[in-house]
């Protein structure tokens, strides 16, 4: 494994409560060249017609991320540092599997590029100490990248949640969910 | 229903999940086992084939050219030109036949000794030319000039009969 500043006390943290919909972070990650200008992060409406409220959406980087495991190129890896890193290129088949599997609904399908494109917690940043294009960029800090003890200390009637539960299937992740204090677990479907 | 989301126990593990971890680590580490398994598959193979390769020239010999066979005519060819021609048989060989002066023919093998890279006649060097990896030899005598080849081209002997080139395996 190559050296690094990857710091691990950081974490993401995501507060879909806070998300004002302004799509700066997807414009933050789509001037990056190595996404080939495509955004990474995606900016759901939850119900356009009757409310304004908007998620984000980024890559949860699971602990056992379904993605990796279904893909039959082996195109996805996750290193040491829990980051699971978009689709080897040359070993991408554009299959989609990936894309049917994530829980979260984060891989997609780049048709002109034949090629799964998904979140790689913008890891040429955060692996020189660095923090995430999208977390710099996002003025109502839905998007947090920093320490635990520094979300602790805004957030105090929140809990950083990391672990969902779809079904049958428990799915634990490397970015935080703010959810309201005393919550273990997200439960969805 | 229990789910097994994560392969904790390695017993449980199927082996193509085994051979493909999605952890980077896992992925790009070679354990001391598998290398040695490698190396000596790998070497063994070669040493094998080495062998094979001695043994079949041992029990087979290249048989020596019979006969005279026609290649093109005396006009065919300028002087400082070449011909390639090929002599049908067990195995079929290219050749290369030289003019190199008014009634000096020379017909050479046309596979280079070093990698059977196909050689050529350079009529500015008066030389045979493998371009492969820059190796030379005499258009005369077949000699290795320079570069990697190990031995000299393999000559035919040049007959000219009646304005008509023939070759023949060269007398001793």
């Amino acid at each position: 494994m190559p050296e690094t500043n990857y710091n691990m006390d950081m974490a993401f943290f995501v507060d879909m409560q806070r998300c004002i919909g302004c799509h700066a972070c997807e414009m933050a990650c789509a001037e990056c060249e190595t996404n080939g200008q495509e955004s990474m992060i995606h900016v759901n409406y939850v119900d356009r017609a009757v409310s304004v409220q908007t998620t984000v959406q980024v890559c949860m980087h699971c602990e056992n991320p379904a993605c990796a495991n279904v893909c039959p190129a082996d195109a996805i890896h996750q290193d040491d540092f829990g980051v699971v890193h978009s689709a080897n290129t040359p070993r991408c088949i554009g299959c989609s599997n990936c894309v049917l599997a994530c829980p979260f609904g984060v891989p997609k399908k780049m048709e002109e590029a034949e090629l799964m494109m998904k979140c790689n917690m913008c890891y040429d940043r955060t692996s020189a100490g660095k923090k995430p294009m999208c977390a710099t960029v996002c003025p109502s800090q839905a998007l947090y990248y920093g320490t635990h003890e520094e979300i602790a200390r805004m957030r105090p009637n929140s809990t950083p949640v990391n672990s969902f539960k779809f079904g049958n299937q428990e799915v634990k992740t490397k970015v935080y969910v703010m959810m309201p204090k005393g919550t273990k677990q997200l439960i969805v479907g | 229903m229990a789910t097994k989301n994560t392969v904790s126990d390695p017993q449980d593990m199927p082996n193509w999940k085994s051979d493909f971890p999605i952890q980077q680590k896992k992925a790009t580490h070679v354990s001391r086992r598998e290398f040695a398994k490698f190396l000596a598959l790998f070497s063994g193979t070669l040493a094998l084939a080495n062998g094979v390769i001695v043994i079949r020239s041992l029990l087979f010999p290249a048989k020596p050219l019979e006969g005279e066979h026609y290649v093109c005519q005396e006009t065919d060819v300028a002087v400082g030109q070449m011909f390639q021609f090929k002599i049908e048989g067990a195995e079929t060989i290219p050749y290369i036949l030289v003019h190199l002066e008014e009634n000096e023919w020379r017909a050479f093998e046309q596979k280079c000794t070093h990698l059977t890279c196909a050689v050529r006649y350079r009529d500015d060097l008066k030389k045979i030319e493998c371009p492969c990896h820059h190796g030379f030899f005499s258009a005369d005598t077949g000699e290795v000039l320079q570069g990697p080849p190990p031995r000299p081209l393999p000559q035919l002997q040049v007959v000219i009969k009646e304005g008509k080139v023939y070759v023949k395996e060269e007398s001793a």
